[in-house]
């Protein structure tokens, strides 16, 4: 599937030099061990970590104790849920919006590309936990768009779909969607253009000649050759989403809380290592499997 | 050119802005997609601007969200809120050692990729990918059961470990990108020319691969500067940095120093990119 | 006359000398790109490697420039085996295809480049007099990317001359050209050549571009030479069919050996009797041979205006299928009575164009036939040889 990105573009000629000796071994060795004593060691950690019993004072003793995670998960669905249908949600805003916006600067930008590209990523010039306040400014209540939302009659629908209570935008799960959209958007829009950059124009041209709606040229041509960049671009937002909580906790309120935050707390205030580990390592072998359905589907070439 | 429509978005916050009155339909059938695109980006930098315009505020009570008055107060003394500056400073510190290793690391296994085959490429390629998918929470936490069982103390150590760990896909990314996109040929041409193999890499490669390197290094600065949750599960109390003293504050009260770090660090990115912008604009080939 | 010299210091120096490739064979896995080539190319010459896209003529080029390392075999300058030394310790330059010039470089430190490297003297002279022997040298602060394509090309043979090495490799350098240009760059080339007296190794797929410039040209297909000689040898006497389908067209017909008559070898084709000179045949112990003509050698009259023109080869029985006015020639497609289409190109002397259906006859001189091996693929070569297609020149069973 990735391979059809590739037709008609200039890629680069695969690496050619056949692995002299152990020089590609040596330049890797610092940077993975790194990542593997820090990324993959913690893993299992992680895992030994939700096994064992016992609390901060007395200590942890690994008793393979499973029953932690039916306990942690019977107690928990509820935001586990809760959080990958706000991820889900936010990632297809983020496609929605994202792609028109990939799509106008892959082919209609012109001279501006270079310029449109750095506003793209402008937004992380800034701290984004500023941001995210700032959206309290901005969907506070006697601020421009609630009054906005009402005067358009937006707001009664928001409130048929359950998404705000009462007349305020803030503190519902609409802001943390939309926050959660905001804050993932860039990492769908890059991914998505790399992809729609690296088509050839001839193909689109000749797209638009076999098909006579201009939207049939889309759904066969450019749909299809942009898969690459929508696949890494979703998984590139609904798994940090998923486990993301700053949205929630800047924007919503206890009853939107999402998983995150729930790690946060088991971890940090209410000191239950265990379930928290139990959580945190469910939500990661959730995200294992899904990054694995991509790998079956399109090899890792593409991935980095 | 015939354009292509998609579904209308649905905008949470940019307001349906103003509906062309004067030209047909047909204008903005055309640019529909135009259109679209300017709205995206007015929904992206909106909260930009408010951090940089809210700077300029002077609010009633503790917190930053009302638009009170215009002042300058907040820049012309800008450490005034307890433990900010060093806060600030700290996360500069860190994000320059992060920076450094997470660089040179990155720079390493980048080049191993792009120009050599061997062994295990799926292997590495999983595991620089894991990181940046991985949600921060997940690897926040799994890092503090690591030094918990190490016994290993909480602090400014720690976080920098963190720091390096999850910039280095990004560098490797980067980096790897403006490798494939440099000719081989162009090396090639170099022994042809009586290099050898390190004066190649010295003279041509390494400033042809700069900009890429430079770009991954302001990634990895980015994201050290401006990360919360690793941070914050693998920080003790003595080692505060500016994320964590603005997630303190969004809880007590919300200075407006805050914004103004903000500002300032908007404005520095922004002239790194558009230097960078504006130099490839310098090297542009002509005609 | 030449002088490529040894600079003091300078590494790997190789005794002038022809440039001589010994039974090299490069593989790529299972794939045979050069296949047990021997080859000499005469110091001083103007040597060209000519061939379709995939002969092998570019892995040639690399394996003499130390780009790619033969899997057998040895590669000699004069008397200095080169074979495993590196690029650097050559005493060889190339011009690439693309140029390769250095983007972050202006066209003076690109072209200084080689020279600096091997820390010679009297840097800025030397720059300056390549620069004016290629006539850019009012470029030398620009960057490649604010230059033409043409006058990138010249940088690119700028900086490989200015090292004056024994040997100088050009791969396709003209390919990205437009032709007004390339016919230009081709005549500035040659000219460059028979001044500085460096040998010159000219890759190429296109004919007429090897044939314009070159001394000696070697023709490889999949991997071998196919045949090498002087333009003029090659294109009147090809040796093989590959040879004389590439390098221009031929006709191509297979005859049967009838007899002898003094010096010529006597052949039938349905009937029609052919002369051809026994130093011209390419194979003698055979029953059946390829007759070849080639179309610009062969007069096109209608039947019996010709007349029974003594000692010429005539074919009779052809009728024109055919006509294509090209301005300065008329090309023609005759169909012979056992089914085959010869091509024949009348230059336009003002004579009369014939129309299709018309019956014509056929003759030429003796001389300019040559025979070939029958047992080889008479349609190996066709379409591959430069701008044109040849009409496909089917022989009948």
């Amino acid at each position: 599937m990735s391979a059809i990105a590739h037709i008609g573009t200039d890629a680069a000629p695969p690496p050619t030099r056949r692995g002299k000796g152990l020089v590609p071994y040596l330049l890797l060795l610092p940077g993975l061990l790194w990542l593997v004593v820090f990324f993959v060691v913690p893993m299992v950690t992680l895992l030994s970590q939700s096994l064992q019993t016992g609390s901060i004072d007395t200590g942890y003793t690994l008793t393979w104790h499973w029953q932690t995670y039916t306990d942690a998960f019977s107690l928990y669905w509820p935001q586990f849920l809760r959080s990958f249908i706000y991820a889900f949600v936010a990632t297809a805003m983020a496609l929605l919006i994202g792609y028109p916006l990939a799509y106008t600067i892959a082919f209609k930008s012109g001279k501006w590309k270079g310029v449109l590209l750095v506003l793209v990523i402008a937004p992380f010039f800034t701290s984004f936990l500023l941001r995210t306040l700032a959206w309290q400014t901005i969907l506070s209540s006697n601020g421009i768009v609630v009054k906005l939302f009402n005067a358009t009659g937006l707001m009664n629908v928001l409130q048929a779909l359950n998404l705000v209570n009462g007349d305020q935008l803030l503190s519902t799960p609409f802001a943390v969607m939309a926050g959660l959209t905001y804050n993932f958007l860039p990492f769908m829009v890059l991914p998505l253009f790399a992809s729609l950059d690296r088509i050839d124009p001839r193909l689109l041209e000749a797209g638009a000649d076999l098909y006579g709606r201009p939207f049939t040229a889309f759904r066969k041509v450019t749909w299809p050759l942009s898969m690459p960049g929508v696949v890494a671009g979703t998984l590139l937002t609904f798994i940090p989403a998923a486990g993301d909580y700053i949205n929630s906790k800047l924007l919503g309120n206890p009853n939107t809380t999402m998983i995150g935050q729930v790690i946060d707390g088991q971890f940090l205030r209410v000191l239950d290592y265990p379930t928290a580990a139990a959580l945190s390592f469910t939500l990661m072998v959730t995200i294992l499997v899904l990054v694995s359905v991509y790998v079956w589907r399109a090899g890792t070439e593409e991935l980095v | 050119m015939a354009t292509l429509t998609s579904a209308p978005p649905n905008r949470q916050a940019a307001p349906p802005a103003k509906r062309p009155r004067k030209g047909p339909i047909d204008w903005v059938r055309e640019h529909i997609i135009a259109i679209v695109a300017a709205l995206v980006f007015v929904y992206m930098l909106l909260p930009n601007v408010i951090v940089i315009l809210f700077s300029f505020n002077q609010p009633a009570g503790r917190f930053n969200y009302q638009w009170v008055a215009f002042s300058f107060d907040a820049w012309l003394h800008p450490c005034a809120p307890p433990g900010m500056c060093t806060a600030v400073g700290l996360s500069l510190k860190i994000g320059l050692l992060a920076t450094l290793v997470a660089t040179i690391l990155g720079t390493m296994i980048a080049f191993s990729l792009a120009r050599y085959r061997f062994r295990g490429r799926a292997a590495t390629n999983l595991l620089i990918f894991m990181p940046m998918a991985t949600p921060e929470v997940v690897m926040g936490s799994s890092l503090l059961t690591l030094f918990v069982n190490m016994a290993f103390p909480l602090g400014t150590t720690t976080i920098l470990i963190a720091h390096i760990m999850f910039s280095i896909s990004f560098v490797v990314v980067t980096v790897k990108a403006r490798i494939a996109g440099l000719d081989p040929r162009l090396e090639q041409a170099a022994m042809d020319l009586y290099a050898n193999e390190r004066q190649t890499f010295m003279k041509i490669t390494l400033p042809l691969v700069a900009p890429g390197i430079a770009a991954g290094a302001l990634l990895a600065f980015s994201l050290s500067f401006d990360d919360y949750i690793i941070t914050n599960f693998n920080a003790s109390s003595s080692s505060i940095t500016f994320p964590m003293f603005v997630w303190g504050a969004a809880s007590k009260g919300t200075p407006v120093q805050i914004n103004v770090i903000g500002t300032v660090m908007f404005l520095i990115s922004f002239l790194f990119v558009g230097l960078g912008q504006f130099i490839a604009w310098r090297r542009r080939p002509k005609g | 006359m030449s002088d490529p010299g040894a600079a003091p210091g300078r590494e790997g120096t190789a005794q002038d000398g022809d440039v001589r490739i010994v039974q090299v064979t490069k593989q790529f896995g299972a794939f045979t790109a050069v296949d047990d080539l021997t080859l000499t190319i005469p110091q001083g010459s103007f040597f060209a490697l000519l061939g379709p896209s995939g002969c092998g003529k570019t892995t040639t080029l690399r394996m003499v420039a130390g780009l790619e390392d033969p899997t057998v075999g040895q590669i000699f300058i004069g008397d200095k085996d080169i074979t495993g030394a590196k690029p650097y310790r050559r005493p060889v330059n190339t011009v690439f295809q693309n140029y390769a010039l250095f983007p972050h470089l202006d066209i003076f430190e690109n072209v200084a480049f080689g020279l600096r490297r091997r820390k010679e003297g009297d840097v800025k002279r030397r720059v300056d007099e390549a620069l004016e022997l290629v006539e850019l040298g009012h470029l030398a602060r620009r960057k490649p990317s604010q230059l033409s394509g043409g006058q990138q090309q010249r940088v690119a043979l700028a900086r490989a001359i200015v090292n004056r090495p024994t040997v100088l490799l050009l791969d396709e350098p003209l390919g990205a050209l437009d032709l007004k240009l390339r016919r230009q760059m081709q005549i500035e080339l040659k000219r460059i050549q028979t001044e500085v007296g460096i040998t010159f190794v000219h890759v190429t797929h296109d004919q007429e571009e090897a044939m314009t410039m070159a001394d000696t040209i070697a023709v490889m297909n999949a991997g071998r030479v196919e045949q090498m000689g002087h333009p003029g040898d090659l294109y009147e006497n090809p040796a093989t069919t590959f040879a004389a389908n590439f390098l221009g067209q031929s006709n191509l017909i297979l005859a049967d050996i009838s007899g002898t008559a003094g010096d010529d070898i006597l052949l039938s084709v349905a009937g029609q009797r052919i002369a051809l000179p026994k130093s011209r045949a390419r194979a003698t112990s055979t029953l059946k041979l390829l007759v070849g003509v080639r179309p610009e050698k062969i007069r096109i009259a209608t039947e019996g205006r010709g007349g029974e023109a003594s000692g010429m080869n005539v074919l009779t029985g052809g009728v024109v299928s055919d006509t294509s006015f090209t301005g300065v020639s008329t090309q023609y497609l005759v169909r012979m009575p056992w089914g085959q289409e010869i091509m024949v190109f009348a230059q336009n002397v003002g004579a009369e164009v014939l129309r299709p259906g018309t019956k014509v006859e056929l003759s030429w001189v003796p001389a300019h036939t040559f025979g070939l091996d029958a047992s080889q693929d008479a349609n190996a070569g066709v379409d591959l040889g430069g701008e044109e297609a040849a009409p496909a020149v089917g022989v009948s069973p």
